[in-house]
């Protein structure tokens, strides 16, 4: 059984211009100590994911259907004092912007030792101590005098490290990490990533990296989803996918990094705009943008089929299982 | 947001581009209203459609009064002792023909509160419109200028602001007072009133529209204006004015209640208008009098009214700085 | 922590040269300050004598130094109206005002606190929504009408409550204290809650509107996703982070209970200063004008000062550090 499954998933907000699907029918395992990576344009519903599996969709957002399972346990219809236990003790949490994540008017020692001692029955004294080791652990330097410093005298990758400490200080099995290295400068992207890789790999922690990058999927993930319009258009073994994508939208994505050593005139790119939640198409939502789509594309929306050691969601995919 | 797409019309006309052909009739403005979100979220608050039919009927009665008003609360020869102090309509010592009673003088109490709201109102009105253009203009000045005039005027608002708008009113009031004769003072109380109120009311909408200015006026189109030599007066008017008209008009709202207050309760400590041409706050310091002799319909009723209508003020005010601003739902 | 409060200090001073200034002006602008001391019978010559006396001929940057020395030792003249020197009028007054608004005060915080913090925290609760109801009427209704209201509830109709004056006062050392006598206490009450009730609805919405817009951030969601108990995030995160603007907004609202309690004082004929700086205004005595409005721009002074200090104490971020001292200016 895997650390977590979310079965066929559905994220709706009411508005008053109707009912907008923001995550629609999403399926996807984690296992024990693995990375899965999420990626997608902004607005294909990957944080929603994330939100919905931690239990903190900001209303009219809310689960309207499918199951989220912890070690089997369903999570998603638990009260909210149940699902708070769980929070921070078995499935960890970092947000996008380290700057904001902290409180401003806590030392960051006050808010490790306030996580530590909410999981743990545990004095003052070795909740310190075991802020302290956090605090070492994500290399904060000097810290046992940083640990009485107020978020505002640490820098913005120095926050991030506090706030990965604090995601890992009751050791949760699961963290959703939510675009954390986004806010930061492009050096410090790169020691945040490799830091968060380390730290779960040694603690066995499974991570859930939503991102929009794929080099840090490509350098991180075990697995890989590929979000598209609030669906899964792919996902599968992190190197099967970027090598050899299926889905003619993950292909596109791969066709716009740039690649060392080759000489190309321009970026691949795909033509036009993700559609709004408002204005999805019939048929598979990718349908105006794909290069290779064809009638059944147009009427039919497709769902993820087994193919290879992943699944895919896309009519080729059929066809090719038909003729080959 | 109408508003906002009305100001962006009135900026297209202004820029003489209403004439561009466009592919499909543009709707019209009555159509417009009726498909945005303020209306929308208009019809959607029971409270604030009942707040704004209170409004227009306050509006229309004190517009009105000489023609609605029962009696004429200020014609002497119609007024009788003999019906002084007469109870509510409805109570054992009624008389049918004063709905709310009479005070102490046999004057209707229905009509002197609706000759009375119109008196508030205008004060009101008047005290809001001298405050949004000493605001505005100067906002607008001091944030297009910036520098020197910009600190000087600001740090005069900010000591005007760390005091209550009640207490600046009632100073400027007693130094114009101080400065007018007796016989002046009944004369002008209007006019002593509406500098009072207007004076001590500028201090938001000067802050909000420098605000809004200073923004604006390093944005490209405005510098582009600069540069082929419009005046700056013209810019500020054209382009920089219709980007503030949404918070102004919540500021003037919710400002129109703060005046009526202010107003109401100068008259009441008997320092606004006089009581030969009462305002509500003017009828509630008579009727005061006579509160514990038992008359309390004197004095109760205006004081209602006076409730109503500024309650019913906030309450639009209140919805339409909502309204306006999505980002408070 | 040191300079800033010293640059506070220089600041708050040159606040009070330009309220001292103003309230020269007072005396400048208005009339003759002869015509007030003396009878018309008296003859031009004792006039002039008078004048010079009084120093009133002399230029008026060395009448102004005069009035400024005079006042920082507490002399503000004689009163037009008593004949009696200001400062003993109003050091017979201040105990009365200070003690009613005290008292509103605390009643406002510690009613007001809490209630906003409910409502925040319950948004689409039926107590909220009876709150935000009556708040909204308490923001509608006048200072002097909630006063008029509250007598004809609890004087005139029950007959429970005093309404009018302060009840026994006894001396403690100088200072007459109405609350150690059971009279003084009832007398309190009406005024107190009048004059507190504005405030209470007022830093209601505001704790309420601070801690909507602080939920939302994301160290309250960061912490919700740290599994904290809910009185964690409400109380220690949520709250704290409240606590910066309602201390502003409070702190200055101390300030305007000490000048609102004018129109409480009217209403309940309180024997305090605002009165007498009523009386002041309808008689257009301006040396107590002048004191009074010294006097509270001193208390407003005084409030900020206290205010700017307990930021310090609340926000870290304003803790002057080595390594973020370069970031302020």
């Amino acid at each position: 059984m895997a650390l977590l499954e979310v079965d066929q998933l559905r994220v709706e907000f009411l508005t008053r211009n109707g009912t907008l699907t923001a995550v629609d029918d999403v399926s996807l395992k984690i296992e024990e100590g693995e990375v899965l990576g999420v990626v997608g344009e902004s607005g294909a519903g990957k944080s929603m994911t994330g939100n919905a599996i931690i239990g903190l969709l900001e209303p009219p957002g809310r689960i309207a259907g499918g199951e989220i399972r912890l070690d089997g346990q369903r999570i998603d219809n638990l009260p909210y004092e149940k699902m708070r236990k769980i929070r921070g003790a078995e499935i960890g949490a970092i947000f996008q912007d380290p700057l904001t994540s902290l409180n401003p008017l806590y030392s960051v020692g006050q808010q490790l030792v306030e996580t530590i001692r909410t999981h743990s029955d545990v004095g003052l004294a070795a909740a310190r101590s075991r802020a302290l080791e956090l605090l070492n652990e994500v290399g904060i330097p000097a810290a046992s005098q940083r640990i009485d410093h107020f978020p505002h005298q640490f820098s913005g990758g120095m926050r991030q490290r506090v706030v990965i400490a604090l995601a890992l200080s009751a050791n949760p099995r699961l963290i959703i990490a939510d675009e954390p290295t986004t806010a930061l400068d492009v050096s410090i992207q790169a020691q945040i990533i490799a830091l968060l890789k380390r730290l779960c790999r040694d603690h066995g922690t499974a991570v859930m990296l939503v991102t929009h990058d794929m080099g840090v999927i490509a350098e991180t993930a075990d697995r890989v989803a590929v979000m598209y319009a609030g669906r899964i258009a792919e996902i599968g073994p992190v190197a099967d996918v970027i090598k050899h994508a299926k889905h003619p939208y993950t292909d596109g994505l791969m066709g716009s990094i740039p690649v060392v050593g080759q000489q190309t005139e321009r970026l691949a790119q795909i033509e036009g705009a993700m559609p709004r939640l408002t204005a999805i198409p019939d048929g598979c939502a990718f349908n105006p943008r794909c290069p290779k789509a064809f009638d059944k594309c147009r009427q039919t929306r497709p769902d993820p089929i087994a193919s290879g050691a992943g699944e895919v969601a896309c009519w080729l995919i059929e066809q090719e299982a038909h003729h080959g | 947001m109408w508003l906002i797409r009305a100001c962006a019309s009135i900026q297209a006309r202004h820029m003489g581009m209403a004439d561009m052909k466009s592919p499909a009739p543009a709707p019209s403005t009555l159509q417009r209203m009726r498909d945005s979100d303020i209306w929308y979220s208009f019809k959607q608050s029971p409270i604030t459609i009942a707040a704004a039919v209170v409004t227009v009927t306050f509006f229309l009665c004190a517009l009105l009064a000489p023609w609605l008003a029962p009696h004429d609360p200020f014609d002497l020869v119609s007024m009788d002792i003999m019906d002084s102090f007469l109870a509510p309509a409805w109570s054992i010592d009624g008389d049918p023909r004063f709905l709310l009673g009479t005070d102490d003088q046999g004057r209707d109490v229905l009509s002197a509160i609706m000759h009375g709201s119109r008196v508030s109102l205008f004060i009101g009105f008047a005290s809001v419109l001298l405050a949004l253009l000493l605001g505005v203009g100067l906002g607008l000045w001091s944030g297009f200028v910036g520098g020197r005039l910009d600190a000087f005027i600001m740090r005069v608002a900010e000591i005007q602001l760390s005091f209550p708008t009640i207490l600046i009113a009632l100073l400027v009031n007693g130094v114009l007072r101080g400065a007018l004769q007796i016989e002046q003072q009944v004369h002008l109380a209007y006019v002593v009133l509406i500098l009072s109120i207007g004076i001590s009311g500028w201090v938001q909408y000067a802050r909000t529209v420098r605000g809004s200015t200073m923004v604006e006026r390093n944005k490209e189109y405005v510098q582009a204006a600069r540069v082929i030599g419009i005046h700056p007066w013209l810019i500020m008017l054209r382009h920089i004015l219709p980007n503030v008209t949404g918070p102004v008009l919540v500021i003037a709202t919710i400002h129109l209640a703060v005046a009526i207050i202010s107003e109401a309760t100068l008259s009441f400590l008997g320092v606004g208008v006089p009581p030969t041409e009462p305002s509500l706050g003017t009828l509630i310091r008579i009727g005061n009098d006579f509160l514990f002799s038992g008359e309390w319909w004197i004095t109760i009723f205006p004081g209602a009214a006076l409730a109503i209508l500024v309650l019913a003020v906030n309450l639009l005010g209140d919805w339409l700085r909502d309204a306006l601003n999505p980002k408070l739902r | 922590m040191v300079a800033f409060i010293i640059r506070r200090l220089l600041q708050s001073l040159i606040v009070m040269f330009v309220v001292a200034l103003v309230a020269f002006t007072l005396f400048q602008f208005v009339g003759d300050p002869i015509n007030q001391l003396v009878g018309v019978e008296t003859g031009l010559k004792e006039r002039e004598e008078l004048r010079q006396r009084l120093g009133l001929n002399d230029p008026w940057i060395v009448q102004f130094w005069r009035f400024a020395l005079n006042a920082v030792q507490g002399d503000f003249g004689i009163s037009y109206q008593h004949k009696r020197p200001v400062t003993d009028l109003i050091v017979n007054r201040m105990p009365a005002t200070l003690e009613l608004s005290l008292i509103s005060a605390l009643f406002s915080l510690f009613v007001g606190v809490p209630m906003g913090v409910y409502t925040g925290l319950n948004r689409n609760g039926f107590l909220s929504k009876i709150f935000m109801t009556v708040s909204l009427v308490g923001i509608s209704l006048p200072t002097f009408l909630i006063g008029i209201l509250l007598i004809f509830v609890f004087s005139v109709q029950l007959g429970v409550l005093p309404s009018f004056g302060r009840g026994e006062a006894v001396l403690v050392g100088s200072w007459s204290t109405g609350l150690l006598t059971s009279s003084g206490i009832k007398a309190l009450i009406l005024p107190a809650i009048t004059l507190g009730l504005f405030q209470l609805t007022l830093i209601m919405r505001l704790v309420r509107s601070e801690m909507l817009e602080v939920l939302r951030t994301d160290y309250i969601k960061f912490a919700r996703a740290r599994g904290l108990s809910n009185s964690a995030v409400h109380f220690g995160h949520a709250l704290k982070n409240t606590l910066v603007p309602v201390i502003t907004i409070t702190g200055l609202q101390l300030g305007s209970i000490i000048a609102f309690a004018i129109i409480t004082e009217t209403v309940f004929q309180w024997p305090g200063m605002g009165l007498m700086f009523l009386q002041a205004i309808q008689n257009v005595d301006i040396p107590i004008m002048a004191a009074y409005l010294i006097l509270i721009a001193f208390f407003f002074v005084v409030i900020n000062l206290i205010v700017d200090i307990l930021y310090y104490v609340v926000d870290p971020r304003l803790r002057i550090d080595p390594s973020a001292a370069h970031g302020h200016g």
